[in-house]
């Protein structure tokens, strides 16, 4: 089957920093374009030829096995070539290094930087001081566009729609700049919104985001078509926001029975990688209600339609 | 021993509810472990068989007293006090619910301690025993403890004991975490840099006696950092013992604000002060310490007005080891759980504070803080019930208290009024013959 990328979709902008920013036709097109992308995945030849002769680099000052991989394996099948630069975190001193860094990879005329920082609003200050187009693999606790477009698509194949889904986001809201992407995505595409976790675990401020929050699970899930499980991430708590993992698996942690409390219909995200027992058990995220190995395949889709749509506003194209 | 349960009526008594502002001549029924009737003649028109009449003219009927911080040694320092001799001290004193402590060894900050407390209360005990839970791990100030699973296991509410939390990040989180599991976090309020090596009241008699001072200030800056951090997490806090007037403006100040925060004073606090020392009676050195006479008028006061919602004993037992050394090295703490309910009736006597007020400081206000049933006489509330004779005047003897350490403060004082029967669950716990 050869199915031909629509011409015509172009992002308004250089570069995709953020969910926030994009219209919703910007974000439908990316979704229309990266189902084409999932079928040219499905088959023996998945090559194209959008971003032959482009250079993209994969900048990730923060370790990443699934988005580096799948945003390799995107540049690659659109005809890029990729280098993958993995910068340790402990040699880097952020703001002046990082704009030396884009200083000189600028040098070497890359056509798409692909960024991942530990430091919300690196990649913006990245995207500053470079050329060619930048993409947001995740900046801090802020955004992760390409996370939330994921997510959209894999919702919208399963259910056939965005609008009118209620979606419940769970867990480690304070951390996860998937939350934030995934709030401003669904919010533009008319989902319902709600947000699930300690208070310790919600930013102050959240319920101006235009979602319905609860500290408990029973409540908010019910009636919910999408659970959306957040890793709890350890390694950004400085400091006693839960008392433990038992704890938080207990009041929080998805089971079978909370899942239970939501629509019998009800289907289970998870942007990975998981923590499992302390916010997923093995049997839900393995269980037949799982989206979860979807949304990785979903991701180099995305990642596709990102680049291939950003490859139209670079010179020369 | 307990006796056996059959229906108590006691009759002709003056019958104080302070949950509902009763103070009336009546009878009280008592069946089935609960307080089944209170109205005037019931021994008349026939009660069920077996029923054990008992008359209270003269006497007054109250709910149960209620004491919200009492250190209990068990796990841990049972040569001070076990649950048993607590609360035959509780019963002798009155009290038919002890909050204990979670400053043990090991603490209570975990669910299985919290079941062995309950379990070891349950089995030995002859009163209702809840514990706190600590609010932090270990009692050490750095990481919040399971508040969801502690409360769950039975916790009534989270506190690091005589333990201030310094850390106010720390303190925060817990707050703002605690108020999802709708949790009463308890705190010492003592900032331990400003009490430092201090040992009494900061002040001209401990400059004479040669004593390091604590300043009220330590006391109200923890306590003020507290009330900020309530106003930005919204959840519910109880200072464990106030013991001064800079204290009581700052927490007149935050329930004007309407933030849910409580406080409690000790008996000590409101009945001595700190010319009780005299020539270094290590029985008078608490934590905090005692204050000057001004601030213990003012803490009087703010319990006339409830602006003080608890009164509670600091029941705090240590041996001879602990307290026969030079005032700065002994240990503080009092005993008080059986004296708690005679030393207020001084400030009734007194004419300070009405005995409603009084009684509904030890028994209402922390059964409502705590979530716990008692603390009321309406029909249906556990039979937990007093008798008392407001004006038997006797002199205490420490060797006659029935805790296992007997570092009293009242030792030889001249009181007036006694706990002459309580009543646990519809059984006599204690009677005075």
């Amino acid at each position: 089957m050869n199915v031909a990328p629509k011409p015509a979709f172009v992002l308004r902008q250089r570069h995709l920093l953020g969910i926030e920013g994009l219209s919703c036709e910007e974000i439908v097109g990316l979704l229309d374009l990266a189902e084409e992308f999932v079928e040219l995945n499905r088959q023996v030849e998945k090559k194209r030829t959008s971003l032959r002769g482009r250079t993209q680099i994969n900048l990730f000052f923060e370790a990443s096995t699934r988005t580096q991989s799948s945003f390799e394996l995107a540049g690659k099948r659109l005809g890029a070539d990729v280098m993958n630069m993995a910068v340790q975190a402990s040699s880097i001193r952020k703001g002046e290094t990082l704009v030396d860094t884009a200083i000189t990879l600028n040098a070497m005329h890359p056509d798409i930087l692909v960024v991942r920082h530990h430091a919300s609003g690196a990649v913006r200050l990245l995207a500053n001081k470079v050329g060619c187009s930048v993409v947001n693999a995740g900046d801090g606790a802020h955004e992760h566009p390409t996370q939330a477009l994921l997510d959209a698509l894999t919702m919208r194949r399963n259910k056939g729609r965005i609008e009118g889904l209620t979606v419940a986001i769970c867990g480690d809201i304070l951390h996860s700049r998937v939350a934030r992407s995934n709030i401003i995505l669904l919010n533009a595409l008319d989902a319902r919104v709600r947000v699930i976790g300690p208070s310790t675990l919600l930013p102050p401020g959240i319920e101006r985001f235009g979602v319905e929050v609860f500290r408990d699970m029973r409540e908010g899930l019910r009636n919910a078509d999408i659970v959306m499980m957040l890793r709890l991430q350890r390694e950004r708590m400085s400091g006693s926001y839960i008392p433990s993992t038992q704890e938080y698996f207990a009041y929080y942690g998805l089971d079978e029975k909370k899942l239970g409390y939501a629509k019998p219909d009800a289907l289970v995200m998870h942007p990975g990688p998981m923590n499992r027992g302390v916010e997923i058990n093995s049997t839900v995220a393995d269980g037949t209600r799982s989206l979860i190995r979807e949304q990785v395949e979903m991701g180099v889709a995305v990642r596709m339609a990102v680049l291939d749509s950003l490859s139209r506003n670079l010179p020369n194209a | 021993m307990l006796s056996e349960r059959r229906p108590i009526l006691l009759t002709n008594a003056r019958v104080i509810d302070p949950s509902r502002d009763l103070d009336l001549p009546a009878d009280v029924l008592l069946a089935d472990g609960s307080v089944r009737e209170i109205k005037r003649g019931i021994g008349a028109g026939g009660v069920p068989e077996g029923t054990e009449v008992i008359d209270c003219t003269g006497k007054v009927v109250a709910p149960g007293l209620i004491d919200m911080r009492a250190f209990i040694g068990e796990p841990g320092a049972e040569h001070r006090e076990t649950f048993a001799s607590a609360s035959h001290a509780a019963a002798a004193g009155g009290v038919t619910t002890i909050i204990c402590q979670p400053d043990t060894h090991p603490p209570i900050d975990e669910p299985a301690t919290v079941d062995f407390v309950l379990r070891r209360a349950r089995d030995t005990a002859i009163v209702r025993v809840h514990p706190m839970a600590a609010l932090t791990k270990r009692l050490e100030g750095k990481e919040m403890t399971e508040i969801g699973l502690l409360k769950a296991a039975g916790a009534v509410a989270f506190t690091d004991g005589a333990k201030s939390v310094t850390n106010a990040n720390l303190m925060r989180r817990a707050l703002t975490y605690a108020r999802d599991f709708d949790a009463l976090i308890v705190h010492h309020t003592e900032d331990p840099d400003l009490v430092a090596d201090g040992v009494m009241n900061e002040g001209e008699f401990a400059a004479r006696l040669g004593l390091l001072g604590i300043p009220t200030t330590a006391e109200t800056i923890m306590l003020a950092r507290d009330v900020r951090l309530v106003e930005l997490a919204q959840s519910r806090y109880h200072a464990a013992s106030l013991t001064c007037a800079e204290s009581l403006t700052v927490l007149a100040r935050a329930k004007e604000a309407g933030l849910a925060v409580t406080a409690s004073a000790s008996i000590n606090h409101l009945t001595l002060n700190e010319m009780d020392v005299g020539w270094y009676r290590t029985f008078c050195k608490v934590s905090p310490p005692l204050r000057g006479e001004d601030d213990r008028k003012a803490l009087v006061e703010a319990l006339r007005t409830g602006l003080i919602d608890v009164v509670m004993s600091d029941h705090d037992p240590q041996d001879v080891e602990t307290k026969r050394l030079p005032f700065s090295e002994a240990e503080p703490g009092a005993i008080g759980i059986e004296t708690m309910l005679v030393a207020g009736l001084r400030l009734v006597h007194s004419g300070d504070v009405p005995l409603t007020t009084l009684l509904k400081a030890m028994s209402t206000r922390p059964a409502e803080l705590l979530g716990l049933p008692g603390g009321t006489l309406k029909p249906g509330a556990p039979a937990d019930v007093i008798v008392l004779d407001l004006d038997a005047p006797w002199v205490l003897d420490r060797e006659d208290l029935k805790s296992k350490s007997k570092n009293s403060p009242f030792d030889e004082a001249r009181l007036t009024g006694r706990v002459v029967r309580t009543i646990v669950g519809g059984r006599t716990a204690f009677e005075w013959v």
